[in-house]
Order: C-alpha cells, then structure tokens, then sequence
C-alpha cells in the first residue's frame, strides 16, 4: 500500500507543486492519475519511490516512511518509467541495457539472464537483444524502458506518460503489458493525458490540479462529470459528449465509449422497431 | 553542482550594473582576472574580493552570486587541501608559507569564480552576443558561444532528469569507492553526452529551417551603445589596475 499523507512539495526554485496531496493506493489496483500540465502529476510519482522527499507531509510504502529509505530501497519496490526513454540508455546492448537495475539490485547471474530473456521475450525485443538501444525505433525504445523496469518485477509499476507519441499497436503493446502485470496481482500507476487510453483501461482515476486532488474515484463517475473535468483542463470524452448533447433522458452520462453506448441504444431502437443487425 | 550552474544564469533584474553595455563589464572582469593571476598575496586578492561585494548590492543579485559560490565550495576545499598538499611535500612539513599559497590560489579560483559569476549573472546571452559582433568576432562563433550558454540550464535538467531515472532503476551514487564512484557516473553520463548530441542535430535543423546564413552581412534590432555610465565604469577599472600595480608591485 502506498499512503500520501497531507503531502506539499516545494521545489528549491520556490514552486509548489504539491498543496496538500492524500491518496493511498492498495495493492492489485489500476489508477490513472490525469490532470493538466504542471498539475503536479509527475512530482507525485516521485514521491513514491522516494526521488522526492515531501516538504511536509508523509509517503509511507508498504509501511516505510520514504524519508527513512533510500532510492534504490524503494525502487525495487516502486518501479518508475520515466517518460523520455533517451534519459536512461546507455548500455551497448538492449540486455545490458535491461539487466542494469538487476545487476544493482544484486540478482544471481543465472537469474538475470533467465529474466532478461522471459521480458525481451514478453516485450516482443528478443529479436534486438544484441542491437544498440539507440538503434531501436520510438515505439521500441518505449518498451525497452518498459521492459528494463518490469524485469525486476516491483510490487508497484509507474508509468509515466506510457502512451505519449506512440502509435495505436504501440498502445496496445503497452496495454498487454499493464493487463498482465495486473493479472499477477501487482499495482499498476500510469500518469497520462491520453483519455482514449484510460476510457480503454476503465482504471481508478485521480484527478489533479493545481497541486491538489481535486476528484478521485472510478473511470466512469470522473470522466463523465463535466464540471470535474473542465476543472482539470480536460475534454470528456466523445461518447459522454455526445450523450449529453442528446439530452436524453434513456441516455445516462455515465456512457464512455461505443460500446457504453450501443448497449443503451440497441434497445431503445430495437422498441422502435428500427434496428435491424 | 547545480547550484554553479544556476550562478551563472542571466536573471532579469533592473539594476545599474544589468544596464551597463558587456564591453564596460567585461574590461571589468578583465582587469579582476588579470590581477588575481599576477597577485599570489592572499591580502592583495581579500581586497578584491571585498571589492566585488558593492557591485553584487549594486546588481541586486547577492543571493545568486552568494549561492554559486558556495557551489563551488567543494572545488574549493579541493584546491586548497591539494596545495596544502604539494607544499607539504616539497617542503617536508607544514610551513606558513604552503599555508599562504594555499590560501591564496583558493581566494583566487573563488575571485574568478565570483567575478565571473557577477558578469553572467547581469548580461544576457544577447547581449553577450552583439558585444562579441562588435569585437568583430565572426557571427558563427558568437551564435555558438551564446547557444552554449543558453543551453547550460536545460542540460543541467536533464541532467537531473537522467539522474533520477537511473536512481529508480538501483543506481547508487552515493555508495562504493573512489574507482567505483567513477564508474557509476557512466550511465549518468553517457545519456547526457547523447541527449546534447541530439539537441544540436535538431538545433541546426531548426535553425536551418529558419534561413540560418541566409545573408552575409545580419544587422540587429538593437543596437549596443556605450553610456556615460559605461566610461565611468571602465576608467574606474582601469583605475583599479593601474593604482594596484603602483601601489604593490607584484
């Protein structure tokens, strides 16, 4: 479990980019947190494995104070993707470039090399292995970061802004990779502005802005409510949108996408004796 | 680390030494260096020292200035502990006189250090830019001196960036050897040299796309004009130097 209490950061600069932050995360869960740019999204997930120490307040990690551990204590347990894969290549080969945090973590040769094969195997890089990391493309170098994180296996994965500037395989390829890591009961974190992205997943959501929480809870209640997310700078989504904008009252908000969508119009169409399939 | 690179950033501030014209401040910082290198006597260069502290009021920037220098302090411990050394060496034990060279190639590197400081502090990289044009230093050059300065907080950001994505995959720089430290600077530094490679492939192609080159001969918008101000603050410098020379021969 992650717990963020009453947390305000302020940056050495004078920003304070965190005003008051509670949320605890609880294992096997899938929370998306959303909000506009500067909203304090990243500096949250830093907090989680400690980059960041909290100005005041507290961030305990399955029963750790943060300020009690060290970096590389809390990031075998919180697993953090940075968003630009070019901030952390520098090994010869896509393995080398993989096994790094195993080796820092002091994992036995034999397992590392049994780990990194399984994940370049699952990331679908087995093919590149020997290859440089710069020589890969940017949907490849995104899973290569991906992949140089989950191979350690932390108890919660963060991933910042998985989605930026990939195409839609690449999106999938990433979605794969967040469904099977929650079906082994782990945690998953994505901080993200791509709503198509999180209509998809159905996650928890955590709305923020400015330095605060503003709304938290499930997919369907927070990116339904208009009032919510002009609050957070975000359109709803079109399906929603165009609920409202039909106005009618056989038509719930609470609609997401197509499919949210012809489950309620099916039958209305059908009693109309409109719908032929 | 940071902190140097932050002393050595432009800040917007109305000041009477910001609008000075970076000829006058650079024949400024010209006879400082000139004078720290040709004085080894530690109280020759105290007074200089102290010296820099009424412009750095003046210039409203005494919490930027005071914070480089302290990021360089452990340049500076450095320094004085590897003199301290060497004299010990060479002379077989502790003399006053290591102990003054010590002291006096310390205050020297915190004099540059803060004269240096105080000038990038005050002028902008642009106006750094056209005083180089008109010491008839070609616009290349200039374009490349001013990009480099430009850039220096960006890199110091991504170096950090860098720092905290290797953090969370276990790196610790903290710990280990001396060797070892070295070592682990790799994945810190590799990134950063290729991210700036990066940087300047896409800085030549914007510039490119916007007609960098176009024509022979730019003319600016603004044009650098030498003040009253600028006269009184070079002849005072030249002052300085001269009266020092008179005064104490080095």
């Amino acid at each position: 479990m992650i717990e963020v209490k009453d947390v305000y950061y302020t940056y050495p600069n004078g920003f304070t980019a965190l005003r008051g932050v509670n949320l605890t995360i609880r294992k096997g869960e899938c929370v998306a947190i959303m909000g506009e740019n500067g909203a304090g999204k990243t500096t949250l997930v830093k907090h989680f494995n400690g980059l960041l120490k909290p100005t005041r307040g507290t961030v305990i990690v399955d029963g750790v104070e943060t300020k009690d551990a060290s970096v590389a204590q809390l990031s075998r347990k919180v697993g953090l993707v940075f968003q630009n894969p070019d901030h952390q290549f520098f090994s010869e080969t896509v393995e080398e470039e993989v096994a790094f945090a195993l080796r820092n973590f002091g994992f036995p040769e034999d397992e590392v090399e049994r780990r990194v094969e399984k994940v370049l195997k699952r990331m679908g890089l087995l093919g590149y292995r020997k290859s440089s990391p710069f020589s890969l493309s940017g949907g490849e170098k995104k899973r290569l970061a991906i992949a140089s994180i989950v191979v350690f296996e932390p108890e919660y994965l963060v991933l910042d802004e998985p989605t930026i500037g990939q195409d839609y395989i690449q999106k999938v390829e990433i979605r794969r990779v967040i469904d099977s890591y929650l079906e082994t009961g782990r945690t998953v974190v994505i901080v993200t502005h791509d709503l198509e992205f999180v209509v998809d997943l159905r996650p928890r959501v955590v709305l923020m802005s400015r330095g605060r929480i503003i709304a938290d809870g499930k997919a369907e209640e927070i990116l339904s409510d208009s009032k919510l997310m002009d609050d957070a700078s975000l359109l709803l989504p079109q399906m929603t949108e165009l609920a409202y904008k039909l106005g009618n009252p056989k038509i719930p908000r609470t609609i997401l996408d197509e499919n949210d969508m012809l489950e309620v119009v099916k039958p209305l169409l059908k009693h109309r004796g409109g719908w032929r399939s | 680390m940071m902190r140097v690179f932050e002393g050595l950033r432009f800040r917007r501030i109305p000041s009477p030494v910001h609008e000075l014209d970076p000829r006058s401040k650079a024949v400024y910082v010209a006879v400082v260096s000139i004078l720290s290198i040709v004085y080894s006597d530690p109280l020759v260069l105290t007074v200089l020292l102290i010296i820099q502290i009424p412009l750095v009021y003046a210039a409203k920037v005494v919490r930027f200035w005071l914070n480089s220098l302290r990021g360089s302090t452990f340049l500076a411990v450095f320094i004085f502990a590897v003199n301290l050394l060497t004299s010990y060496l060479y002379m077989g034990g502790f003399t006053l006189e290591g102990l003054l060279t010590a002291t006096a190639m310390t205050l020297r590197f915190i004099l540059l250090m803060g004269v240096f400081s105080l000038f990038f502090l005050t002028t902008t990289p642009e106006d750094l830019s056209l005083a180089l044009e008109k010491l008839r230093i070609p616009y290349d050059i200039c374009f490349a001196f001013t990009a480099a300065m430009r850039f220096v907080p960006d890199i110091a950001l991504e170096a950090q960036s860098i720092m905290d994505a290797q953090k969370s995959r276990g790196l610790e720089l903290e710990r280990g050897g001396f060797i070892e430290r070295i070592r682990k600077t790799l994945p810190i530094l590799v990134p950063l040299f290729i991210r700036s490679f990066q940087r300047s492939l896409e800085l030549a192609e914007a510039m490119e796309s916007r007609a960098y080159g176009a024509i022979e001969k730019r003319t600016s918008l603004y044009e650098l004009k030498m003040s009253k101000n600028d006269y009184v603050f070079m002849i005072l410098s030249i002052i300085l130097l001269t009266a020092t020379l008179l005064i104490k021969p080095p």
